[in-house]
């Protein structure tokens, strides 16, 4: 008996400590996957991150098969990946933004009417909708209509991606701001239109801008609905209804062509400074602009 | 929806055959749908134990703190990294030591697929379930160990207890996600269109199959596959609908 109480509390210290170090464990061992991919790409993609990169197009598969037979180093570069991505996330910059902000400032405003409660709901529908379904509504929305794979059906696509998280840090932001602010510059006489562009808006600046940053960084690396709209291209296009390229599209490629494998490491290689540099200008500006 | 009116929706989705051939052309959705069953719920059974724990982490032991914020970052930023890069790392990295384990000749398949998926939905799973972890009322907890509770006893009886449903919901969202997860499992899980027959065999999802052969389909195919993709959709419509439900049960309390 004396000896049960003695014991005991040992056990359940012990199973404690047990605990927390597993947990401590797991924790850790979750991080290990992000440095293997950080150094699985830089460490391949390193020897072919160079200017050639970011001047010349992707070289054909033939061309890369000779210089791989001569051992030469694989000709061409991605340049048409990086005017297509350009192109067609700037292109979706352009639409999504404006009508995401006016969505959030909507529903920041009129949270309990029941217009705004479908709009919500539907904004919850689409951020849980899997980007390849994005990708065939976008094809059946452009693609199909002007019976031609375009930059302006993937703008589409990325489009309906990145409305949904702007909506949301738009709505969220605003709603953190003080109900003063409003108030006084109602107050003061000035109309709906100018208290929104004049106090609401600069005042969630950070927030908002935060979001929009992070919107562009996930459609950047999104792959699936480029494939069902803008296809790929090989040479450099800026006309949006044309088929064109994206970075993402075009590591897609060199993982299917066994010649042109040497290019997909750099071109991971950029992707993920992109993205990651995104998701730091990001970082830096909620810090910067906290509400 | 030809496909749907050839078939029949319940025709199509129970049948099992996929054969483009045009002689014996013959559409239906069961093995996608196996597939992506299979592949989504095995990588939310692999990612449960870390995603718990990264939650445990940043919402219980180290809350506030700064190693938990810094954990918190690093477990963001996979969720930033493309899908496509995911799919590149497990070509290349992970699936020699699959074959090396001897699961299976090729190491693409299920259980390829899976543990890659696993990954990339740790972060979904554990920021959310951290965020309703803290959101536990101090008092119980300070109640439970001035009875002198262990801080074990007290995540498992208390903390994990009041956050159940909250962190129900986080799985199940993490679910969706693995559900509509489109590259990394294209290129991981082997292709092949047939019921897979277990966690060595290959097969093909919804999303894997949309982004395979879409590119060269035409006619009944087509429609045959924009058919799954509205199925996808539905099935992930369900699942973030009672993801959502569940939430609600708990603001109420």
């Amino acid at each position: 008996m004396n000896q049960n109480q003695i014991v005991l509390p040992r056990a359940r210290k012990g199973k404690n400590k047990l605990v927390f170090w597993m947990v401590c464990f797991f924790a850790f061992l979750t991080m290990v996957p992000l440095f293997l991919i950080i150094w699985d790409v830089v460490s391949k993609g390193y020897e072919n991150f160079n200017l050639r990169l970011f001047t010349e197009v992707t070289p054909s598969s033939m061309d890369a098969l000779m210089a791989r037979m001569n051992n030469d180093p694989i000709p061409g570069g991605i340049l048409n990946g990086i005017t297509g991505t350009l192109l067609i996330v700037g292109l979706a910059i352009l639409i999504s933004v404006p009508i995401g902000l006016f969505i959030g400032i909507y529903l920041a405003d009129n949270r309990d009417r029941h217009f705004a409660k479908v709009i919500s709901y539907l904004t919850d529908l689409l951020q849980g909708m899997p980007s390849i379904v994005i990708g065939i509504i976008a094809y059946s929305w452009v693609v199909k209509p002007l019976s031609s794979y375009s930059a302006l059906a993937g703008s589409v696509a990325l489009t309906i991606m990145m409305l949904p998280m702007i909506v949301r840090s738009t709505e969220e932001t605003l709603k953190m701001l003080p109900a003063a602010y409003k108030e006084a510059g109602l107050a003061l006489g000035s109309s709906y239109t100018n208290v929104v562009f004049k106090i609401l808006l600069p005042s969630g600046f950070g927030g908002i801008f935060t979001g929009i940053l992070l919107a562009i960084s996930r459609v950047t690396g999104e792959t699936a609905p480029l494939m069902l709209t803008a296809l790929g291209a090989s040479v450099v296009n800026w006309d949006v209804l044309e088929p064109t390229s994206a970075i993402p599209l075009l590591i897609w490629d060199f993982y299917n062509d066994p010649n042109l494998i040497g290019l997909i490491w750099s071109t991971s290689l950029l992707l993920l400074i992109v993205i990651f540099l995104l998701n730091w200008i990001a970082k830096i500006v909620a810090s910067k602009w906290k509400v | 929806m030809e496909a749907f009116g050839e078939y029949g929706v319940w025709g199509f989705i129970a049948n099992g055959e996929w054969d483009p051939r045009s002689a014996t052309e013959e559409y239906g959705a069961l093995s996608f749908i196996m597939g992506t069953l299979y592949t989504a719920f095995f990588a939310l059974f692999i990612c449960i134990p870390f995603s718990l724990s990264v939650a445990l982490f940043n919402g219980e032991y180290f809350k506030g703190k700064k190693i938990s914020s810094a954990l918190s970052s690093i477990v963001d930023l996979l969720a930033g990294i493309p899908s496509i890069l995911y799919g590149l790392w497990g070509f290349y990295t992970v699936r020699p030591v699959i074959i090396e384990m001897g699961v299976n000749a090729q190491g693409f398949g299920i259980f390829l697929s899976s543990i890659v998926l696993a990954i990339m939905i740790i972060p979904y799973a554990s920021s959310l379930s951290s965020e309703f972890l803290s959101m536990v009322p101090d008092n119980l907890k300070e109640g439970a160990y001035s009875l002198g509770a262990t801080q074990i006893e007290v995540i498992r009886h208390i903390s994990l207890p009041t956050a159940a449903s909250g962190i129900v919901a986080a799985y199940i969202l993490a679910l969706g996600r693995a559900l509509g997860e489109t590259m990394a499992v294209t290129m991981l899980i082997g292709n092949t269109n047939r019921i897979p027959l277990g966690l060595r065999d290959t097969g093909n999802t919804m999303a894997s199959v949309i982004a395979n052969q879409f590119g060269e389909a035409d006619g009944l195919k087509l429609s045959a596959l924009i058919a799954i993709g509205l199925l996808l959709f539905i099935i992930t419509a369900v699942i973030n609908l009672i993801a959502k439900i569940v939430m609600k049960k708990l603001s109420q309390l």
